[in-house]
């Protein structure tokens, strides 16, 4: 437990509450981080974050749970952390989201929680990423106190396909339920996207693996280097297993499809990550996976991915990074806080540009990235202004390394394998309201339902497909198990 | 033990295993033979399709064949050529030293003719990647022919093994060994002599472009094993993209074998130097650093 100084009331008035301004997160210094891999934000110390805390104001309607994809009780994690009770405050939140560490950083909380609190209507919002961030971090170093809850074994079994944060969540809510539980992944180190897509930077390695291995010491059995589809199939999955959840993810790159796109130095987002994040090919030649360390560096999108390669190409050593958007500075579909630590480190924008083409010399290897003006037009479906391109607007961001960040689409590996699975004109997987694929007993969730969504969202999958599951699973049962009683009594019945 | 007898939730531990090298074969100076344990990839796999190997941590993911399996014994063979920084690494091991990932199996199965006559071309050790296909078109009843070829005698591979499943012609650039040449004039002969309905070949990238313009005009199908970089092996990177009939494609999932009269080789051979600077920094003796750590598996 922290102890609070003395002379803090211990309940202020709402009043008083008022008057504390929202608290900083530290961070570290802009022209730093830029050359190195270190978290940007350092984290909340104990004193911020209880004067943080201090400033939810435990509303009766509490209207920031509405905005959170999850139901996070906020006010109450907040009112344990307010009052120094940490494990209470830690079970609280571990109750609702498995993984606070990770949502605390990543979660985009200004549209979501912290745009619906109270409090953002006049001024700020409570921070509740940070103090989640701050609890979540507190928990994951404490959970040696916390003893995992004993359960009981249900007999029955799960495979988990993908280990993601769908994958991770489902396998939580499942373990706790006494199923056994085994995840298999593709790759040679779980955590899907929060291992080899979203940088150190923002999302330290060392969490995700050490939520990995929480899940393992609650028994979860994780399979690494097994591709479903390949390795085994669904099929072989639905007969060895009781039940199958499919959190494969939306990991398709799409290319822009223009001329230039297959010359030396173009990279889809996400190889350039994966190399960097999983593969560790910024520490080359102390590893063995090389990447490009391009001088000048154009990245194609606005999103969050884009903001993360961009970033990523600085602190490779680029001397110019330059996020190319074809919509305008508003439009900016990456978090508020990427979109500004990124200027911060001194990334460029060209906003309202298109790229028509990649150009390239004798040797194949890029010189430039060939871009059309773009003006805002008609409405299109999304209600966005459709940008339209200005005819004779051309012009070049010399550069010798294109990273293209434009979106991700759902990976038809497992799912060509299984002609049976319904899927949706995008290659998504149908599920009905329990997360149920058109395949009994195999549901699924998270990008691969979705399309490329985020972190929370998948998590929310995972829960509320595990708790579906469980149904299902506690079901069969009582069916499998009244037919064996119907045996038994017959048998019983021959005896007689 | 029957495959699909092994209950696999209660089995799975011998994936938490390293992969053991249970027998260790040098073919020539810088190609070895390696038999790994890998049991369900044994069991599955198909001529044509491959493995991602990663040696240990900090090792890169690189692609390899799947030139034989043992199903019984729960092996695989891989055959490595020694180019770079990994393939060196991997060559170097030895019986009981192991590798800490193997993934598969990957890839498309080889398109494969019933009957007819076949022409297996490999060049280097290209030939230990046609020899999973000569071995099921044999069995299925196919006639099977092939030519293999390397820079000298013992550059030669897998001959002894093809050999069981039809006629092998061997060539070498000096003659040392078999006729002196190029396959390609061998396989000419073949095309203007004999009824051939398909040709399989794998080598490097400038032999399989001339063994498609070979048989372009005969118009003979062709099917070529392509071997761009690759990264994960599951089509989520992109970076194995090669460019078939005017259509980029993933060579991982899409293929990575190809019709080649299709394949634009000129693209492949330029996206194959992108890591040239790179990969003799790699091999530069004085990054040592993490040596120290793989060397753990090598003796
Ligand atoms: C660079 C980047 C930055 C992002 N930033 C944010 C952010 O700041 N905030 C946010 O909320 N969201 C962010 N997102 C989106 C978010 O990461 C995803 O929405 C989320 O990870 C989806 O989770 P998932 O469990 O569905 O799939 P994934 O995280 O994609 O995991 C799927 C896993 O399944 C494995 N797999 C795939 N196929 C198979 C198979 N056949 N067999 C076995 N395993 C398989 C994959 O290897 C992978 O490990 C970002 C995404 C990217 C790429
Ligand atoms: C589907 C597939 C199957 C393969 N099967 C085999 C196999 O059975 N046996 C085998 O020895 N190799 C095989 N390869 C090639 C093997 O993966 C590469 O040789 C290896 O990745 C090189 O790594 P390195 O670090 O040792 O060399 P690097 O340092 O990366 O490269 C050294 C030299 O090899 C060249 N090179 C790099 N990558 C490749 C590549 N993918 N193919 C050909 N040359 C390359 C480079 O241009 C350079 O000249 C296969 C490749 C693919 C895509
Ligand atoms: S999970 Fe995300 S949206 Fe929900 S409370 Fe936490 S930060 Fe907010
Ligand atoms: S809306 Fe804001 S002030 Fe009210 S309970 Fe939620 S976080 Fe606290
Ligand atoms: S190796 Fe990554 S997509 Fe083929």
């Amino acid at each position: 437990m922290i102890a609070k100084s003395p002379d803090t009331p211990s309940k202020p008035t709402p009043k008083q509450r008022m008057l504390i301004e929202r608290q900083h997160m530290p961070e570290q210094d802009a022209q730093a981080r830029a050359a190195n891999f270190g978290e940007v934000n350092l984290g909340l110390t104990e004193q911020l974050a209880l004067l943080e805390a201090d400033r939810c104001l435990q509303c009766k309607v509490p209207k920031c749970v509405n905005g959170c994809p999850v139901k996070v009780n906020i006010p109450q994690f907040i009112k344990h952390l307010s009052e120094g009770d940490l494990p209470g405050a830690a079970k609280c939140l571990l109750r609702d989201n498995v993984l606070p560490s990770v949502t605390g950083r990543v979660c985009p909380q200004e549209s979501q929680c912290e745009s619906e609190c109270l409090r953002a209507h006049k001024g700020l919002s409570v921070a509740i990423g940070y103090l989640e961030r701050f609890v979540g971090d507190w928990a994951r170093e404490h959970s040696g106190d916390q003893t995992p809850n004993e359960v009981t074994p249900s007999g029955k079994t799960v495979a988990i396909v993908g280990s993601g944060p769908g994958g991770l969540a489902a396998a939580g809510g499942l373990a706790a339920s006494g199923h056994d539980v085994t995840v298999f992944e593709a790759l040679h180190k779980a955590g899907g996207v929060l291992i080899y897509g979203i940088p150190e930077f923002r999302l330290p390695k060392k969490i995700v693996e050490a939520e990995v291995r929480r899940l393992e010491k609650a028994g979860v059995k994780i399979v690494c280097n097994t591709i479903i589809g390949r390795t085994y199939t669904l099929q072989e999955l639905q007969g060895q297993f009781d039940a199958v959840f499919l959190a494969n993810g939306a990991g398709l790159p799409i290319f822009m499809n223009i001329p230039g796109e297959n010359l030396k130095g173009v990279y889809s987002a996400n190889e350039y990550l994966t190399r960097v994040n999983l593969m560790a090919a910024h520490e080359f030649p102390n590893s063995d996976t090389p990447v490009l360390r391009g001088k000048h560096v154009a990245i194609v999108g606005g999103g969050n991915v884009a903001m993360d390669a961009a970033r990523t190409a600085k602190r490779l050593g680029a001397e110019s990074s330059t996020i190319v958007y074809r919509r305008s500075k508003e439009e900016l579909p990456a978090r508020e806080e990427e979109a500004h630590h990124a200027r911060e480190e001194g990334l460029q924008f060209e906003f309202l540009a298109a790229p028509v083409q990649v150009l390239g010399n004798e040797e194949k290897w890029v010189t430039g990235l060939k871009c059309v003006r773009m003006q805002a037009g008609e409405p299109d479906e999304s209600g966005r202004a459709r940008p339209v391109a200005i005819p004779g607007s051309e012009f070049v961001i010399p550069c010798d390394t294109v990273v293209t960040a434009i979106g991700s689409r759902a990976n038809p590996l497992l799912t060509s394998t299984c002609p049976d699975l319904q899927l949706n004109k995008w290659g998504n997987i149908i599920v009905d309201e329990n997360g149920m694929t058109s395949l009994p007993g195999v549901f699924a969730g998270g990008d691969i339902v979705r399309g490329a969504a985020t972190v929370i969202l998948a998590m929310g999958d995972g829960k509320r497909a595990a708790k579906a599951m469980d149904d299902y699973l506690r079901n069969t049962e009582t069916e499998s198990g009244s037919i064996r009683n119907n045996i038994m009594a017959s048998l019983c019945d021959v005896n007689l | 033990m029957t495959p699909e007898k092994r209950p696999f939730s209660h089995n799975l531990s011998y994936y938490e295993d390293m992969h053991l090298v249970v027998a260790k074969t040098r073919l020539s100076e810088n190609v070895v033979r390696l038999d790994v344990s890998a049991p369900r990839i044994a069991e599955v796999r198909q001529p044509g399709q491959f493995v991602i190997v990663r040696l240990g941590e900090g090792a890169e993911r690189i692609p390899l064949t799947i030139a034989d399996a043992d199903s019984d014994a729960g092996t695989l063979t891989l055959v490595i050529q020694a180019v770079g920084k990994s393939t060196k690494d991997l060559t170097s091991l030895e019986v009981g030293d192991s590798i800490t990932d193997i993934a598969g199996p990957l890839g498309h199965p080889t398109e494969l003719i019933t009957s007819g006559r076949a022409l297996c071309i490999g060049g280097g050790v290209g030939t230990a990647v046609v020899h999973p296909i000569a071995q099921e078109l044999f069995s299925r009843g196919v006639d099977v022919m092939s030519v293999i070829g390397g820079r000298a005698r013992d550059f030669v591979i897998f001959e002894n093994e093809l050999f069981r499943f039809g006629d092998v012609i061997v060539c070498t650039d000096d003659g040392s060994y078999g006729k002196k040449g190029l396959v390609t004039s061998v396989a000419q002969d073949i095309l203007a002599n004999s009824e051939i309905d398909i040709v399989y070949t794998a080598g490097p990238v400038p032999m399989m472009r001339a063994v498609a313009n070979l048989t372009r005009p005969f118009g003979v199908k062709t099917i070529v094993s392509l071997n761009p970089v690759m990264v994960d092996g599951t089509g989520m990177c992109g970076g194995c993209r090669v460019s078939v009939g005017g259509q980029t494609l993933f060579a991982c999932v899409d293929g990575p074998e190809f019709d080649g009269h299709e394949v634009d080789f000129e693209m492949l051979m330029d996206r194959l130097t992108t890591y040239r600077t790179a990969e003799k920094q790699s091999l530069n003796p004085n990054c040592q650093s993490r040596h120290a750590s793989v060397s753990t598996h090598l003796p």
